[in-house]
């Protein structure tokens, strides 16, 4: 490849940095505050399906473009892991990476975005009462729990229970990418080391995340490998019907970012 | 980190490695590291970001996990010492020397699909990473499926206290490398990256050099 011009290198700097500071300096304060608790009720007849996940087990199953999937944290357990792939080719599925660089930033709330690999939208989190998810440190694996646990503690972890949830569909190891750890309150301090805020998780705090394309979906509720070594508890998942989007709907419309990745999103739907 | 790192220079002798091979600018590579030998990558002219993968040439399925290994030393920034697991909780290598001290493991590689989200349609018909990962993946009977986010070495990606991250300018300086030694028989994939929105390569993707050592 011929090498970048001096005009070339500065044009493009240019723009990011326009970019940059379109999306670290304004989009941010479009974005509301956390859900009120009761902000947000779901109506009887729009309820598709009512689920409790017992502690350290998983949950898989379909849910539609449109369909919204509430994870209600009834009881505070420290973290719940998500993936998800587009039904139609899995081989499409979350990326987290894409996800917080898209995005620029890996504090994902109420207004964001979960990304595929591929440039388009696999679901919007329309409510969120918590704004506290690790989008870096993923799930707990087996050997997580063997140093919290000790071995042979029978405490089940969120890698295999993907691989559960995953062969449930027909999909291993190879499809098995890094996830999405909701009410897992994590932080990058300045020296680099991560960082978990007990205080962070509260019972009751719930995620409304809508599904933007037919998806399938693996939730395990497993505490994150961060937090203390406890029992996990119960977690409730309601998922029902969802509005159509308003033209001025927030999740399409927060940042110039949302938009073409709904729109890379529309057109592979219409197509 | 940049204030307080502390380069970690390799003691062994280009001259005595088995293999050496320069990749040009925006090419990918793949080459087999086994186990105990040592492979140096270099960023010839600096600020060039490598986008990287390593697989088990034993069991492709397992993988380079960025979660795994963030999560077993605690901090998403790598440097000399830091250890790459894999998906199922294995060693796959360790870095033994590292003259640059800033790499990425949590921005993933770039593709022609989230250009278009990032930096707008227009920049859909340009070559990316992950274009060179499925090509070098191929040749090992690889898919889409196998691909991973990487780790992105030369690559400087901070966080800020509030998650926010971006893509800030290199520091890598001419010359600068990391040297792996390979703890399980590898298969390393790596896309020299071809980005020029955004300052990984200081938009202005230049080539680099791969090196191995038996150990």
């Amino acid at each position: 490849m011929p090498r970048q011009t001096q005009a070339q290198i500065a044009a493009n700097r240019a723009r990011y940095l326009e970019l940059k500071q379109a999306a670290q300096g304004a989009a941010p304060l479009v974005l509301p505050p956390p859900t009120a608790r009761d902000a947000a009720p779901i109506a009887d007849a729009a309820v598709l399906l009512r689920e409790q996940v017992p502690g350290g087990w998983y949950w898989t199953g379909i849910i539609r473009r449109g369909q919204v999937l509430r994870i209600l944290n009834s009881q505070g357990t420290p973290g719940v892991s998500l993936l998800a792939w587009n039904k139609a080719d899995p081989s499409e599925r979350f990326n987290h990476a894409d996800t917080i660089k898209i995005q620029w930033t890996a504090a994902l709330r109420k207004g964001r975005v979960l990304f595929s690999d591929m440039g388009r939208v696999l679901l919007s989190i329309v409510e969120d009462t918590s704004g506290r998810h690790d989008t870096v440190i993923g799930g707990s694996t087996p050997a997580s729990v063997a140093r919290l646990y000790g071995p042979d503690s029978g405490v089940r972890n969120a890698r295999d229970n993907f691989i559960l949830a995953a062969g449930k569909h027909g999909l291993g190891l190879a499809d098995i990418p890094p996830c999405i750890g909701f009410f897992a309150p994590v932080s990058v301090q300045a020296d680099g080391g991560f960082a978990w805020d007990a205080a962070g998780v509260v019972p009751g705090d719930f995620v409304d995340l809508r599904a933007e394309m037919d998806l399938i979906i693996a939730l395990s509720n497993t505490p994150h490998p961060l937090a203390p070594a406890v029992e996990p508890l119960p977690i409730d998942l309601v998922i029902h019907q969802g509005a159509a989007p308003d033209a001025d709907d927030l999740c399409r419309t927060a940042t110039a970012e949302a938009v073409r990745g709904f729109d890379n999103t529309d057109r592979y739907l219409s197509a | 980190m940049t204030s307080s790192f502390t380069p970690v220079l390799s003691p062994r002798d280009p001259a005595s490695a088995h293999f050496r091979e320069t990749v040009p600018a925006t090419y990918p590579w793949s080459g087999f590291v086994k186990k105990g030998q040592v492979i140096r990558i270099i960023d010839s002219e600096g600020c060039q970001a490598v986008d990287t993968l390593f697989y088990s040439t034993a069991d492709h399925t397992e993988r380079y996990s960025a979660q795994d290994t963030v999560l077993a030393q605690g901090t998403p920034y790598i440097g000399p010492g830091s250890v790459l697991y894999s998906n199922r909780g294995q060693v796959m290598a360790e870095l033994v020397a590292d003259t640059c001290g800033q790499h990425d493991t949590s921005a993933g590689a770039c593709s022609c699909e989230s250009n278009t989200v990032r930096f707008g349609q227009h920049t859909r018909y340009m070559h990316a990473c992950r274009e060179n990962f499925l090509i070098a993946v191929s040749r090992h009977g690889m898919t889409k499926r196998d691909i991973v986010p990487n780790i992105n070495f030369f690559m400087n990606v901070p966080f800020d206290s509030e998650g926010g991250l971006a893509i800030a300018d290199g520091v890598s300086a001419p010359g600068a490398y990391v040297e792996l030694v390979a703890r399980m028989d590898l298969l390393c994939v790596i896309s020299n990256c071809p980005q020029v929105n955004n300052p990984c390569n200081a938009f202005d993707p230049t080539p680099i050099e791969i090196l191995v050592w038996e150990g």
